[in-house]
């Protein structure tokens, strides 16, 4: 059985993540990583692993070796992305965007992945996103939620110099997120970084109003199948409690540990995003590998 | 006379007042607060969500009246005074800091907790364009020892700050910790230093003028106490100090007693008072909007509202994280009961 070529762009703290994760994958072959500073971990880890490596940029990666992958994942930034958007395009390539530059469709797996494996670009939302969506979601299966508010708590340690520097993108997008993909009539994102030393796991909470009959026990047994399939690709996401019902407010406290990759395991934000970053490219993956074996 | 104050006084009734009273101002109410103290002479005052902008939610609390149009009314009313907002970085955003300039206020006041400065880089900046007067504002300061503090003041100095005030979010500092606070971001900024009290330990006054000894000239009170846990240090109260000490805040003292009396003591739900579980914030370390949120808690779990409280504090719990409440809650009647049954 064959399996699909994939590169990293960018050999930061994701991209290193990232490539550990890749490295167990079924359906994804990791070929190479892409990034700019020949000296950075990322890339003398892949070069000792005995990937191909590209200090160049996506240019040099293109222009010498762009049959080494069919998809991209891009770990840069958002400004980056818009570049490398046009050129992965342009050069046939499938990226998924763990920026939040969102040029291509937003994408919640436990949502609407399946409606999506034509595109040629996907975007990630952000780590709150992922975390809080598919809830919202769970819940507007069976009660419509006119409003949802999440409230992400991340560790200082994990927000790295790109959150910091534009936070409104975290608190916006994710809004947006819940509104488009969550099917909230309306969102709200908070963002707080606790610099507390242990540094704390990613913690979410998730309110939601319904509109009508309160369901509770359809409510929760949507929540706990979201729940489950999301575990299913990140382990160290759960519920801290039950569901909490209070009138037509339904409350959602989660906890997220990362895998301890290469990042730290109270980096669950980080986590969370190369963790679905390498199940969306899967499920691009398995049609193709099974059209192959059959 | 006001080109001579020596001290800035911006009042912060409207806006950390909102905690106290569940966020449920009216227009009418803000009107008639905001003429009375520009009459006073106050030089500033702040109205917001008592969570800054945007921060009408369900985790901190759904506002009555949409801030905006308390702005609008506030400025509307003020003749000599600069109306401010406060925007916290990660709940409001930039959206929210145009709309509010658009209003006509004069000033922002962005927030981080005390160790977070770099996620306000954005928002200081654009406060600039808008040709606001800009301060940074450091929350729970004393959860950060002076030289990180300093360093974390040099930074938002370093985005366009005009201001970079201390806050004691939980009131938990003591005299001593403020002065080296003050003392520190003195050594090392240019611009001029603040500091915003709360009253939990009934210290307000005392780290007030602890700041001000060490230079600061910026001063931040609440008129009657209107300010979350039990509030600030007392606006007419330090007006009144300040003449005796001769420092000129070119407020009117007698005016400001009035307002007081007449019209802000009416609008307050129960009397702003060091009550068990203020203190408990100021002893724990707890920033002050908790209180409220914790004492719902308490009595939805049939628990002590201070273990929750303390349990807060032990956690490093840091603004905003109002959330942990229930789920702290939850966790403390768990094991109550757990021991009950054995």
């Amino acid at each position: 059985m064959s399996r699909k070529k994939v590169a990293i762009l960018g050999s930061g703290n994701i991209g290193t993540d990232l490539l550990m994760k890749l490295e167990r994958s079924k359906y994804l072959e990791v070929t190479a990583m892409i990034g700019i500073d020949p000296d950075s971990d990322g890339l003398l880890r892949a070069k000792k692993a005995g990937y191909e490596v590209f200090d160049g940029g996506l240019k040099q990666f293109l222009d010498n070796a762009p049959e080494l992958a069919d998809i991209v994942f891009d770990a840069t930034s958002a400004k980056a992305h818009i570049r490398h958007a046009k050129a992965l395009r342009e050069a046939g390539k499938l990226a998924i965007d763990l920026t939040p530059a969102a040029i291509g469709p937003y994408v919640v797996p436990s949502v609407n992945l399946g409606e999506h494996l034509h595109e040629c670009n996907i975007n990630l939302i952000t780590c709150g996103g992922q975390a809080t969506i598919p809830i919202v979601h769970a819940v507007h299966r069976v009660c419509p939620v006119s409003y949802a508010e999440i409230v992400a708590a991340i560790s200082s340690k994990s927000a790295g110099p790109g959150t910091r520097a534009n936070i409104d993108e975290f608190t916006e997008t994710t809004a947006r997120g819940l509104e488009v993909i969550g099917g909230a009539k309306q969102g709200k994102a908070i963002i707080i970084l606790n610099p507390a030393e242990p540094p704390i796991m990613m913690r979410d909470t998730v309110y939601a109003l319904v509109e009508g009959e309160v369901d509770e026990q359809a409510i929760t047994a949507s929540i706990e199948q979201t729940v489950a399939f999301i575990q299913s690709y990140v382990p160290g996401y759960r519920l801290r409690t039950e569901p909490l019902f209070d009138g037509n407010r339904v409350t959602v406290v989660l906890e997220l540990e990362g895998a301890g990759d290469y990042l730290p395991k109270y980096a669950g934000n980080l986590d969370i995003m190369t963790a679905t970053a390498v199940k969306v490219a899967e499920e691009f993956a398995k049609p193709h590998v099974g059209a192959a074996s059959v | 006379m006001t080109d001579k104050r020596e001290i800035l006084v911006t009042e912060v009734a409207l806006r950390d007042g909102s905690h106290a009273i569940k966020h449920q101002f009216t227009v009418e109410q803000v009107v008639r607060v905001a003429r009375a103290l520009d009459e006073a002479n106050v030089p500033f005052i702040e109205v917001s969500h008592g969570d800054g902008l945007a921060g009408s939610s369900l985790q901190y609390g759904l506002s009555r009246t949409n801030e905006m149009e308390l702005i609008e009314a506030a400025v509307s009313v003020c003749k000599q005074a600069t109306i401010g907002v406060l925007l916290l970085p990660g709940i409001g955003t930039i959206k929210d800091l145009n709309a509010a300039a658009k209003l006509g206020v004069g000033m922002a006041r962005i927030a981080t907790h005390s160790t977070e400065a770099d996620i306000s880089a954005q928002h200081i900046a654009r406060s600039k364009e808008l040709g606001l007067l800009t301060v940074g504002f450091l929350m729970m300061a004393h959860m950060a020892p002076p030289a990180k503090l300093a360093e974390q003041a040099k930074l938002m100095e370093s985005y366009g700050a005009d201001v970079v005030y201390i806050v004691d979010s939980a009131g938990a500092l003591l005299p001593d910790q403020v002065a080296e606070r003050v003392r520190a971001l003195k050594e090392s900024l240019e611009v001029p230093v603040g500091f915003h009290a709360h009253n939990n330990l009934s210290l307000a006054m005392a780290n007030t003028l602890a700041a001000i000894k060490e230079g600061a000239t910026r001063i931040d009170g609440s008129v009657r106490c209107l300010g979350a846990g039990a509030g600030n240090t007392q606006t007419e109260v330090f007006v009144a100090v300040m003449e005796r000490m001769g420092i000129h805040t070119g407020i009117d003292l007698y005016k400001m007693m009035d307002l007081a009396e007449d019209i802000v003591a009416p609008l307050i739900q129960v009397p702003q008072e060091i009550t068990r579980n203020s203190l408990v914030l100021g002893y724990a370390g707890v920033y002050s909007s908790f209180r409220l949120h914790a004492e719902r808690a308490a009595k939805r779990f049939g628990i002590d509202s201070r273990d929750i409280l303390i349990e807060l504090g032990a956690r490093k719990a840091v603004g905003g994280q109002e959330d942990m409440i229930i789920d702290v809650a939850a966790e403390i009647a768990k094991r109550q009961a757990a021991v009950e049954s054995r």
